[in-house]
């Protein structure tokens, strides 16, 4: 039953940061509005996991040793992400907008 | 009955939470409502049963994410960088419906789910001990899916590649990030100096549980890392400058080392990161202790970012 539920979560809330991902033009929201899309796709697999409970095992390990090195990626990514947004922020100090 | 209710709550509040990062007004809003969602996100994993998950979701995504966003929204709101319009409102109605159909589809594709489930819990519990461990999470990290583990510290390194080279004029082989002046005083000089040795001891249990309970590098990393910056935000430890050939080797050892390994099983069992039988203990043991340092030291040099530039500092 839990599984499902945070199955249909997880879809809640890939919709949910794809519409940010689109609608909000800070740079800033967007990398969340990407986290919150990816945070429901690994809810989904988790959900996909606790199906697969068995052997004695809350869930499918297989799954969610994936989604714990996706989590890592992620984050990686994020940070990248953040910095280079830091580094336009810097140059566009330095270089007023003639606009 | 309690159960259900306590998924309801917790999924409710992570909707919201979510609908509420997206809908903010400015950053600092946005970033603090995407905070609370990581940590209820790691309450849900535990109802999903995945405690290994919990743990590193809490530790990254609430904890070290947290900072780096944070700090971001600060230096954003200082100078701030040129926006796109926003659409419309009939596009961004457009777009929601959209958004709407993708939610409803991967809706669809849960509730018809295969019955019964596919799992491969059997096999990676039937086959365990080979592994010589006997958390099966921590199974098929370092063995079943071993090359998963190894792309991921790649990975790891390369962001911190990335980061570093965004390093402006005059800033490269400096010292990674903002300069933190010494805090004597304050909450932040006292915690900084009180949670520390907690942390590391925390940390190297959960690394060292990690091979029979929840728990293992990646935990363990993100605690020491977020040890390491929690003195770097107070000014007690200076972070040693990019050019530091012992920092690089810090970095890229436990990539190296698992590279290594694998290796030495082309060369003594025939596969790619196949383990000898005898050693497969020992060895599992070296990667997981020089992945956590790895890992921790590369976590930590995200969240600090690229060298500033000498006369700025």
């Amino acid at each position: 039953m839990s599984a499902t539920l945070y199955g249909l979560l997880g879809a809640a809330l890939v919709g949910i940061g794809l519409f940010g991902l689109l609608v909000r033009p800070s740079h800033l929201l967007r990398i969340l509005s990407f986290n919150l899309l990816g945070g429901g796709v690994f809810l989904v697999f988790g959900a996909v996991a606790r199906r697969g409970a068995g052997a004695g095992l809350p869930g499918d390990p297989v799954p969610q040793a994936l989604v714990l090195t996706g989590i890592v990626v992620a984050f990686a990514a994020t940070a990248l992400a953040v910095m280079l947004l830091l580094r336009l922020s810097a140059e566009s100090a330095k270089r007023p907008d003639p606009s | 009955m309690t159960g259900l209710l306590a998924d309801l709550l917790i999924g409710a509040a992570i909707l919201a939470l979510a609908a509420g990062t997206v809908t903010a007004r400015s950053a600092f809003t946005a970033t603090a409502f995407f905070i609370a969602y990581g940590l209820l996100l790691a309450l849900a994993w535990v109802r999903l049963g995945a405690v290994d998950i919990a743990l590193t979701e809490a530790a990254i995504s609430a904890g070290l994410s947290g900072l780096l966003l944070l700090g971001a929204a600060s230096r954003l709101a200082a100078c701030p960088v040129a926006e796109e319009r926003a659409p419309g409102p009939v596009l961004k109605a457009l777009i929601g419906l959209c958004c709407a159909a993708v939610s409803a589809a991967v809706g669809y594709a849960i509730l018809s789910l295969p019955e019964p489930a596919p799992s491969l819990a059997e096999e990676a519990m039937a086959h365990l001990s080979v592994t010589a461990l006997g958390n099966p999470v921590a199974g098929v990290l370092m063995s079943y899916r071993a090359l998963d583990t190894l792309l991921e510290a790649a990975v790891v390194v390369l962001a911190v590649i990335g980061v570093w080279s965004l390093a402006p004029a005059g800033g490269w082989g400096g010292v990674p990030g903002p300069i933190h002046p010494r805090i004597e005083q304050g909450p932040l000089a006292l915690l900084a100096r009180l949670l520390p040795p907690i942390g590391i001891v925390v940390a190297f249990h959960i690394l060292w549980v990690g091979s029979y309970a929840p728990g293992g590098k990646f935990q363990a990393a993100a605690i020491l890392a977020a040890m390491w910056l929690l003195a770097w935000l107070a000014g007690l430890a200076t972070p040693p400058r990019i050019s530091s050939r012992r920092l690089r080797l810090a970095i890229s050892a436990g990539t190296g080392l698992f590279l290594a390994i694998g290796m030495f099983g082309v060369l003594a069992e025939g596969a790619f990161l196949a383990y000898p039988p005898a050693l497969t203990k020992a060895l599992m043991l070296a990667v997981e202790f020089a992945l956590a340092g790895s890992i921790a030291v590369a976590l930590a040099l995200l969240v600090m970012g690229p060298p500033e530039p000498e006369d700025r500092a």
